[in-house]
């Protein structure tokens, strides 16, 4: 962690204010159900911002992963329960639905990323026509209604999302995973320079051979793989896709990406920052529903205070620290 | 002169208007106080017309815009100005040079008091410098102080009244029109005298490295020959938009090009920019700011970029890094206040430094430099020319594009020149001379006395 500047702690300070706040508002906040429920929680939104960082990074933008999760969930269920006559109740059909996860994510991934990279269309462009062709699937496959997971085999499936490993649940395993190896390859990799490069200046990092193309298609498919990571965990949890999951899950991973010190427009990504911007979001949701002084309905009024607040004190930041 | 327009606050001193401190905080402040600054890189909004560019911020009309004002007085501000430009023009439609016009008429439009000009003759023709001219020297008449920073001597001892001359940031010498001739102001920039600028000739040439035949790149050049020795300096000359630019790009795989390639004889594809470094070639961009550096990321980050394989798989390794950037630091003088920061806070000749570093860091066997002394300083020149000379010496091969008739005849052992996208001739040893090489440009047959160097822009 280099440069921890100002604008880097902000969000860190941000998230102990949080921390306090909730502590002293709440004797149970600081339990470990309490605990335990926010992190996996925010792992399902975190995972997806944790690829989200690296297509803004370079410049990008994807709002659809939103709708790509509910596709992805849509997909695993409808796949599952075609598959259980003949596979039964067992290991091998909860494989069958990671495996779809996984190709599904990853193809709606690619897709974006060939719409940006070959076709060459903006990304903004891009994502708002897959958002709304992803959610329109799904809504299409549920025929306007749910797609439920049989539920024999969502009991058998459920410690995916309630058990765990030395009392640390899956959920929180698996985002912590995501979040060591995003952070190596944003600092520590040829992958992350790129991305940053290309965010920075796009016109450089051609004329410094780099294949802006192929590091572009990349995020948008680790991006995918990642939505289709955080579908595996989610089916578990509500064993049900309907047209309106994973609704606005796009804002609240580019707002934690943001929040975190990822700059919108580019160049410059921070992986850790990201997860701080998440906790950020979940902590807010989980302490007015905790506390009883302002009603959880104004959850998203407040959240959106805070990314605003948030880039303004950015903006602050970088015009005191010159240019 | 940041601090002068108010863009920066000085960190100690302070700015007198009219004996009086002065009262800005910001460039618009300074422009109420009719303290007006034309920027070397222009402040100049691309999608607006020259007229809406002009007016930006002080449109005429109350609640609708008064078009039809703004549009004749644009009009007018052209016409003295003797310029041919629509004041409908798109911004992005027009070449550099209008651009140009068109930040000197939004000056002349705010009724300038005091004229602060960041070289602006960098980027004009000859015929365009003067105009500029006459147009200081108008303003002058009506009582405009002006201040007017340039490279060129000849420029600064045509207009100024007074000369104060610059250097690593302190007054190194004021003087009064008549007091400094050109060659004084040289040696009061560089700090020594202006003979050694260019690094003396070399002899030894080896065989032949490189050899085009036949090569375009579409649309605009075409048929091109040219060949390159071991050691050898190869100076490209022509206007600009002759193709020159064009023609390195597609010799290293930024463009698509038809032709022959052979290195050391044998034939090679380019496609890439990385297949051009596979067989040993590099080009450094004419625009640094734009295609050469990240403005925004540190020396570093910018050093490795293009051979960030080098440094670590899959792991990067901070310490190799560190480690070729103080190489670079040291072995092309690179001044950096701090290691850390970012490289658009470097000056223009650091800059050019660095990209040249960057550029080296592969070890290429053959360098093509796109304008290796654009907007930097005498001084920074002529350590450029040594670093070339040193390429040269150590046997490799340069190609230097330049619009710079000086360092193209000071530098190069060969010189091509290039006109409409084809190659107009090639002068060697004797026959190099400023006169032949601006017969060429212009394609010019026979002599003419009264042609003389119309290009010595």
């Amino acid at each position: 962690m280099r440069n921890l500047s100002l604008s880097a702690l902000g969000p860190l300070a941000a998230l102990i204010l949080l921390i306090g706040l909730g502590a002293s508002l709440n004797d149970n906040f600081l339990s470990s159900a309490n605990i335990t429920n926010v992190l996996a929680r925010s792992a399902f939104i975190g995972m997806i911002a944790v690829g989200m960082t690296f297509v803004i990074t370079s410049g990008g933008l994807d709002l659809s992963v939103g709708s790509m999760a509910a596709f992805v969930a849509g997909m695993v269920i409808l796949a599952m329960n075609a598959l259980q006559p003949r596979l039964g109740v067992g290991l091998p059909l909860a494989l069958v639905g990671i495996a779809v996860a996984v190709g599904v994510g990853l193809l709606a991934g690619l897709a974006n990323g060939l719409l940006v990279t070959r076709v060459g269309i903006e990304p903004f462009i891009v994502t708002l026509g897959t958002m709304g062709i992803f959610r329109s699937l799904v809504t299409w496959l549920a025929d306007g209604g749910t797609l439920s997971l049989d539920f024999t085999m969502r009991e058998y499936i459920g410690p995916i999302y309630y058990g765990g490993f030395l009392g640390i649940s899956w959920p929180i395993i698996t985002f912590a995973l995501v979040v060591i190896v995003g952070e190596v390859a944003m600092r520590h990799t040829r992958f992350g320079r790129y991305c940053e490069a290309i965010g920075s200046n796009e016109k450089v990092a051609r004329y410094s051979a780099v294949k802006v193309e192929r590091i572009r298609l990349l995020t948008y498919v680790a991006l995918g793989l990642l939505v289709g990571l955080a579908t595996i965990l989610y089916v578990p949890r509500l064993g049900s896709a309907s047209g309106s999951t994973g609704l606005l899950w796009e804002l609240e991973a580019i707002a934690a990406v943001i929040i975190g010190g990822t700059a919108l427009k580019g160049g410059f990504g921070r992986v850790w920052g990201t997860v701080v911007g998440v906790l950020i979001l979940s902590l807010i949701g989980n302490i007015l529903n905790l506390a009883n002084l302002v009603s959880p309905y104004l959850n998203g009024a407040i959240q959106g205070v805070i990314i605003v607040l948030a880039v303004v004190l950015q903006r602050k930041k970088a015009s005191v620290e010159g240019r | 002169m940041k601090i002068l327009g108010g863009f920066l606050q000085p960190t100690s001193g302070q700015v007198l208007l009219d004996g009086a401190p002065a009262p800005w905080r910001s460039g618009p402040e300074a422009e109420v106080q009719s303290v007006v600054v034309i920027h070397q890189e222009f402040n100049l909004a691309q999608d607006l017309t020259v007229s809406e560019n002009i007016w930006l911020g002080r449109e005429m009309g109350g609640l609708f815009l008064d078009h039809k004002a703004m549009r004749r007085a644009t009009q007018a501000l052209l016409d003295q100005l003797e310029y041919q430009v629509s004041p409908d023009a798109r911004i992005r439609d027009l070449p550099v040079s209008d651009r140009q016009m068109v930040e000197i008429a939004k000056a002349l439009s705010r009724n300038a008091r005091v004229l602060i000009m960041d070289e602006p003759s960098a980027v004009l023709t000859s015929h365009e410098v003067q105009i500029l001219f006459r147009q200081i020297d108008r303003l002058r008449a009506a009582g405009v102080a002006l201040l007017y920073t340039s490279h060129r001597l000849e420029e600064v001892s045509r207009l100024a009244d007074r000369i104060t001359v610059l250097r690593d940031g302190a007054v190194v010498r004021r003087a009064l029109r008549g007091e400094l001739t050109e060659d004084g102001m040289a040696t009061a920039m560089v700090g020594r005298d202006l003979k050694d600028i260019f690094p003396p000739r070399r002899s030894d040439l080896g065989p032949v490295v490189l050899e085009v035949a036949a090569l375009a790149v579409p649309p605009l050049v075409e048929g091109v020959n040219l060949s390159l020795r071991r050691g050898e300096v190869l100076g490209i000359s022509g206007l600009v938009g002759s193709g020159r630019t064009e023609l390195a790009e597609g010799l290293v795989g930024l463009r698509p090009h038809s032709g022959t390639i052979r290195r050391n004889g044998a034939p090679i594809t380019i496609r890439s920019l990385a297949e051009a470094e596979g067989h040993g070639l590099a080009y450094l961009t004419e625009d640094r700011k734009e295609r050469g550096l990240l403005l925004d990321k540190s020396l570093r980050e910018n050093l490795t970029l293009s051979t960030l394989k080098r440094f670590g798989t899959p792991f990067l390794s901070r310490e190799a890094e560190e480690a070729a950037l103080g190489k670079a630091i040291t072995d092309f003088d690179i001044r950096a206040p701090r290691r850390d920061m970012a490289a658009g806070n470097l000056s223009g000749g650091n800059q050019q430094k660095l990209l040249l570093a960057k550029t080296m860091l592969p070890e290429p066997q053959i360098v093509i430099i796109d304008e290796p002394t654009r907007g930097i300083d005498i001084g920074t020149k002529s350590q450029i020319y040594h670093f070339i000379d040193r390429l040269a010496r150590e046997g490799r091969s340069v190609i230097v594009i330049s619009s710079d008739m000086p360092e193209i005849l000071g530098l190069s052992d060969r010189i091509l020149v290039m006109r409409q996208g084809r190659v107009a001739g090639v002068l060697e040893g004797a026959a190099i001379s400023e006169t032949a090489v601006v017969r060429l440009v212009m394609g010019i047959r026979e002599t003419g006395p009264s042609e003389k160097a119309a290009e010595n822009a």
